[in-house]
């Protein structure tokens, strides 16, 4: 089985990993492979692919806009999976699915997998699928397919079941940043420092990735100091709401956040 | 054991229906819920506030009341478990001055709670004005327009109601959005829902806190009839939590038949409806492995009543786990058969029910039933808050 291209990246790059999500289907519904193309040339690292649910109980209103009009457009799992089957010829960093977990059941888990693994996708994010029913029920189809089931950890997650989750994560554990849905614009630094350090001190075998209330280059930057990188959703949303053409929009996002960070970590 | 057949396991499932999918944001929430929930509410000295208010506040026990008339319509015997005559005019205070006692007994200072017809929503800020905790209500905006009178009741008993302008603007948006508060504030909020839906623990306390009305038709039935056993029990269910009190004490009582109405609104094989186990298929939604209306994407699809409180594309894995086992029968009423129903009631015996009631009315329409058979009907709520569409369609 080839590595998981998750693997590689954490093993190949140990700081300021920039990663973005968006939802598929916004804002246009063939949208899909031209924003995954221009993120990873612009420097993007990782990508999560929103699966649109009508039902996201667990993002803000940026997101949860993004999913109504990209159901409006028509997307579906079932078409995401035809827009992305040539992906890996142009694309070659590492691809995350990231929705909720009704659309993968109705459209079969086993199967859901094994496109996964056909696609070149490395990793699944269903935030509710919870950790005791993904072992109980789903870990070995995730195997089989060389796929990671990413986890989350809040501020509010006991240390012990951030033990258990790191003893069951294999790629990277997406730290939620604060008490919150995403793009709920709280400022990282405003009260999770004492988080992020406690985190940071309890050696995981895995890399973290930081999500939610990352917005701009100051929240990125901080979130970095704690972390392999970070995680920029609603954020990447709005700017493709912006209305311009999407390889200048994608362009000067992706600068915005990253542009100091750079310059810092050379100096 | 009791129950033990139809009971949730230790994993909070019934059958295949049920358990706890939540993001990891609610998890520390639900896991403190899950290890209290049992020691706290059945420890004699919750018990003990429990009943007293039931009985001095709520104004328990309701009424078992042989509906005279409405039986010599029928050809057969009916009693109506009055739970309109509770306080706030519904069954529904009976679950919020449970988990208000509960949160007290948990610490927490702040009460969010989703809301439909806002039978819910004013029976949580009802508990809220009582013990002086702050309440903040979700309800959809449609609901806020066709409901206006319970909007206007929970302002003045302190609440905040925010309307929710996504989705179909229902319950089920209003569901959503009390969820995502919940996760926004994990520490000082205690989230009461409303019915026996969403995440175990919820649908087993609010079964037990609901299942008081099955614990009194019993000793009623006993006085009345000189048997706890009715031939039958009929409950109007949208998420189910009247049904789930009234069944509960019944469950393992194979002989008593015991009937599920859901909301048909303009027809089960019509797109506008809200017969969730009827047109249903498994999935997750709310926290919950349960029955769901959605489309062959996994979408939840939007449902259809004139009830607000039954307009829900989902229910409660309690009534999932009935449905699939046949335990109990399920069946629906049409918009139209249910108004004509209220009608029946209100001028048989002078009783005017909620809309969602009226649902399990409307069934005796459709039942055989022998002139011995005992007929229990969960009169579930109160019209008042109807009288603008029973208005509008009589043409009083």
């Amino acid at each position: 089985m080839k590595k998981n291209r998750i693997n590689r990246l954490f093993e190949t790059k140990k700081e300021n990993i920039f990663s973005v999500y968006f939802t598929a289907g916004f804002p246009n519904l063939d949208d899909t492979v031209k924003i995954i193309q221009e993120l990873e040339k612009n420097g993007v690292d990782l990508i999560e692919i929103g699966i649109p649910f009508s039902d996201p109980t667990a993002d803000g209103p940026t997101i949860q806009h993004s999913s109504e009009i990209a159901l409006k457009n028509g997307m579906s799992l079932h078409l995401l999976f035809e827009q992305l089957k040539n992906i890996r010829e142009s694309v070659k960093i590492p691809l995350i699915l990231m929705g909720y977990f009704n659309p993968v059941m109705q459209f079969g888990l086993e199967q859901f997998c094994k496109k996964c693994s056909e696609t070149g996708i490395d990793g699944i994010i269903l935030p509710d699928l919870p950790l005791e029913e993904f072992e109980a029920h789903y870990k070995k189809n995730f195997a089989k397919n060389n796929l990671h089931n990413i986890l989350l950890i809040t501020p509010q997650t006991p240390e012990a079941r951030i033990r258990q989750i790191d003893k069951a994560s294999n790629g990277f554990i997406y730290m939620v940043s604060s008490a919150a849905t995403t793009g709920a614009g709280k400022k990282v630094e405003d009260f999770q420092q004492d988080y992020f350090e406690r985190i940071q001190q309890m050696n995981l075998k895995n890399p973290r990735l930081i999500g939610f209330g990352i917005s701009d280059h100051d929240t990125f930057a901080n979130a970095c100091k704690y972390a392999g990188g970070a995680i920029i959703g609603s954020a990447f949303v709005k700017a493709l709401q912006s209305g311009n053409e999407l390889q200048n929009s994608i362009r000067d996002f992706t600068k915005k956040i990253t542009g100091n960070t750079k310059t810092t970590a050379k100096s | 054991m009791k129950y033990m057949k139809y009971n949730v396991n230790e994993k909070g499932y019934y059958g295949e229906f049920g358990g706890a999918w939540i993001p990891e944001m609610m998890y520390a929430n639900i896991d403190e819920l899950r290890h209290r929930y049992l020691e706290i509410i059945e420890s004699p000295e919750f018990k003990k506030e429990f009943d007293q208010l039931l009985k001095d506040y709520v104004g328990r026990p309701s009424p078992l009341y042989f509906a005279g008339r409405l039986s010599e319509h029928y050809g057969t015997k009916v009693y109506l478990k009055r739970e309109d005559l509770n306080h706030t005019g519904s069954h529904k205070l009976n679950n919020t001055v449970g988990q208000i006692l509960l949160a007290e007994k948990l610490g927490k200072t702040r009460i969010i709670a989703e809301t439909g017809a806002g039978q819910h929503g004013v029976a949580t800020a009802t508990v809220c004005a009582l013990k002086g905790i702050k309440c903040v209500v979700y309800m959809g905006d449609l609901d806020v327009q066709r409901q206006a009178p319970n909007v206007k009741k929970m302002k003045m008993l302190g609440a905040k109601v925010i309307p929710v302008h996504s989705g179909n603007k229902t319950l089920k948006d209003a569901t959503n959005e009390a969820m995502r508060d919940w996760i926004n504030n994990p520490e000082d909020t205690h989230y009461i829902i409303g019915s026996v839906v969403g995440p175990h623990p919820f649908p087993d306390m609010v079964a037990r806190f609901q299942s008081v009305i099955s614990k009194e038709m019993k000793s009623q039935l006993l006085e009345k009839t000189g048997s706890e056993f009715p031939t039958r029990i009929l409950a109007c269910v949208g998420g189910g939590s009247n049904a789930a009190g009234a069944f509960y004490h019944y469950l393992d009582d194979e002989q008593v038949e015991l009937i599920g109405v859901e909301a048909a609104g303009k027809g089960v094989e019509t797109k506008e409806t809200a017969a969730t186990l009827l047109v249903g298929s498994p999935g997750v939604l709310h926290a919950s492995r349960t029955m769901l209306m959605q489309n062959r994407d996994g979408q939840i699809t939007e449902p259809y009543s004139i009830s607000a409180g039954l307009d829900y594309p989902g229910i409660g894995p309690l009534h999932a786990h009935l449905f699939k086992t046949g335990r109990a029968k399920y069946m629906a009423t049409t918009d139209e058969e249910v108004l004509k129903a209220a009608l029946l009631l209100t001028q048989k015996e002078g009783i005017i029910p909620a809309l969602e009631s009226a649902h399990a009315l409307a069934a005796l329409e459709k039942i055989k039933m022998k002139p011995d058979d005992v007929n229990v009907i969960n009169l579930s709520g109160s019209g008042n808050k109807d009288m603008e569409t029973y208005l509008n369609y009589f043409g009083y």
